[in-house]
């Protein structure tokens, strides 16, 4: 661990809803080591799901301020943070999210059309990650074709492609019998232990929480738990 | 490279995913097809119509006309002004050296159009011989010319491809007057092809309009003699005719006519291109809809949002395009080279062929661009403004 990868500082949420003010977080403080592996985990409407949202730079603060390796992602805009996604963060969704039309390999290499590599490169940058999660041979698939598991197993391909510090996991197993979720969660364990990648993953699966280095229980926009939070 | 690469990226993403979305694409295709056929089918109608009237014209003959007369049925030129005229200077002369002059007297008929069986006003022109001769492409075609002093016409080839009983041997009746068909005319495609011609004297009598012509139409030595045709006109009192070229005179006609024609088609046009519009509008925001989930996908892993904007923006264009290319092909297939006949300034039918040329293709063509623009700029606006979130909700 070499030090806080993400730190909110004094971070709130609020929406506006109507008339109504809706706070999910009032003056929030986190930190995640470099290396983590977090699980996030509490209630349906706790503030799991805008929490990986802030991290990822989906979505802003609306006061407070959020760093990513020391630097403010908070105040970007838009296309700032679109194009500090590119780089920094991978993200993995429960359904995948996967383009229907396209194939294993044209999936993976969505992210690294936003690099300055060549085509060749990212072909043999794509087949790398493909043979990593174990899909050598399904590079021609389209996600019609593949299993749940394998689906999944292409978007971490596409979530670490470009070679990202950090992966945002939002129910990555949620869609998964329990079998392949263990897969999966082991692929991710092993991400984090031998490529060094900082995982915030937010899960409802008890024994899928198991896989991380800590487990933050959020409720009502807070952590149960200081200690490890902080 | 790495912007093209997003917009190559997201485009060929929308060319896929169409197959998603058939009804929808091919309602637009359809919309727009439709629109082009009917501004292409007006403006070939105008265009054709046009080529038959400024083909009539020629920079070398000159129409001697009543002063004011804005067409020959409005116009009358009488025997003793004719032989002025022949004295004229700049008049070409025949082999016997006699001036190129034809006075020539034009009457409405009535004539059963094959299209509808209905009746419809066709022209008798009253010419002499001499009015062959300044008609260069002039022939005759099946049959043989009318007889001097005869009750006996020639038809031209369009009279008789769109009217019944015109073909060689066929007698007609116009009025209480009988006449033979005695031969078929070409003339290049022009007007005059539109025409049934007679003896001059013959239907100056028949139609008691002795010594009355209605203009005199005469070749001039070169185009550089109109000048002073036109000065020997006005310096003579006895004359003061009006004196206009040919060509300057079918110009005009074609003018009128062919402006009328656009004016009806091109409103037309526009009011159906609202209706696609709409159309193009449902369709490109269904698009951007059904794929919001791919879109906002795109720009959670860091696409930005002018990729979005132009792929679709490019998916409206390219079925607005079909859509013009396809009412292209089916003017072409339907509308080309279709013979049909209106209204002339003259009160009397013109036979003329649609005529879609690359000009009029490539407005048809602008057309269908301007409402993939129109139809398309809003839900690519939607797209690039997509939400991030919707990356979560399940498609």
């Amino acid at each position: 661990m070499v030090g806080p990868i993400i730190q909110f500082s004094n971070v709130s949420k609020r929406f506006v809803k109507g008339k109504e003010t809706i706070t999910i977080f009032d003056h929030l403080d986190l930190s995640i080591q470099a290396g983590d592996f977090v699980a996030i985990m509490g209630p349906s409407g706790s503030g799991k799901t805008t929490l990986l949202n802030l991290m990822g730079g989906l979505d802003q603060a609306t006061e407070g301020q959020i760093t990513f390796n020391g630097a403010a992602i908070s105040g970007l805009s838009e296309g700032q943070l679109a194009a500090w996604r590119a780089v920094n963060v991978g993200f993995i969704f429960q359904f995948y999210n996967l383009m229907p039309m396209l194939t294993a390999e044209r999936n993976v290499e969505l992210p690294l059309l936003l690099t300055k590599l060549s085509g060749a490169e990212r072909r043999q940058r794509v087949q790398a990650a493909l043979a990593l999660v174990g899909l050598r041979e399904r590079t021609g698939h389209y996600p019609r074709e593949m299993s749940g598991g394998q689906q999944q197993r292409v978007a971490i391909a596409r979530g670490i492609i470009s070679d990202p510090k950090l992966l945002v996991c939002d129910e990555p197993t949620g869609d998964l019998d329990r079998a392949t979720a263990d897969e999966v969660l082991l692929m991710l364990q092993t991400l984090n232990q031998e490529m060094g990648k900082t995982i915030v993953m937010v899960t409802h699966d008890p024994a899928a929480a198991k896989y991380a280095h800590r487990i933050l229980h959020l409720d009502k926009g807070a952590f149960t738990d200081r200690e490890l939070a902080a | 490279m790495s912007l093209v690469n997003q917009i190559a990226a997201v485009t060929a993403l929308n060319f896929k995913s169409m197959p998603q979305r058939t009804l929808g694409s091919l309602s637009t295709v359809v919309a727009v097809t439709l629109v082009v056929t009917v501004l292409l089918a007006f403006l070939a109608m105008g265009e054709g119509f046009q080529k038959t009237i400024r083909g009539s014209g020629a920079a070398d003959v000159a129409l001697f006309l009543r002063a004011g007369a804005q067409a020959e049925a409005n116009s009358s030129v009488t025997r003793d002004q004719l032989r002025l005229i022949e004295e004229a200077p700049g008049i070409a002369s025949d082999a016997s050296g006699k001036p190129l002059v034809s006075g020539e007297l034009y009457v409405v008929v009535d004539g059963i159009k094959k299209s509808s069986n209905t009746k419809a006003n066709l022209p008798l022109r009253g010419i002499s011989l001499k009015g062959t001769a300044t008609r260069p492409g002039f022939r005759i075609v099946a049959g043989r010319m009318f007889a001097p002093g005869a009750n006996e016409i020639v038809v031209g080839s369009a009279v008789l491809k769109e009217f019944n009983g015109m073909d060689v041997g066929s007698t007609v009746r116009f009025g209480t007057s009988t006449w033979t068909v005695v031969g078929v005319f070409d003339l290049g495609g022009s007007i005059f092809e539109s025409e049934l011609w007679a003896d001059i004297d013959v239907v100056q009598n028949l139609f008691q309009r002795q010594n009355v012509f209605q203009l005199a139409r005469v070749k001039l030595e070169d185009p550089s003699k109109l000048v002073a045709l036109k000065a020997f006109s006005e310096g003579d009192p006895k004359l003061k005719l009006e004196v206009v070229s040919e060509a300057d005179y079918y110009a005009k006609q074609a003018r009128s006519m062919t402006g009328l024609i656009q004016k009806l088609g091109w409103p037309l046009a526009i009011a159906m291109a609202l209706g696609a519009l709409a159309g193009a509008l449902n369709t490109m925001y269904n698009s951007v809809a059904s794929r919001a989930h791919e879109i906002a996908t795109l720009r959670c892993i860091g696409f930005g949002g002018l990729p979005a904007f132009v792929g679709t923006l490019l998916e409206s264009l390219a079925l607005a395009a079909l859509g013009g290319l396809a009412g292209s092909l089916v003017t072409w297939l339907l509308f080309d080279g279709m013979t049909a006949s209106t209204l002339g300034s003259n009160f009397t039918q013109v036979v003329f062929k649609f005529d879609l040329s690359p000009f009029l293709v490539l407005q048809g063509i602008l057309i269908a661009l301007v409402v993939g623009v129109v139809g398309g700029v809003f839900p690519a606006w939607q797209a690039a403004r997509m939400p991030v979130l919707h990356a979560y909700n399940r498609s």
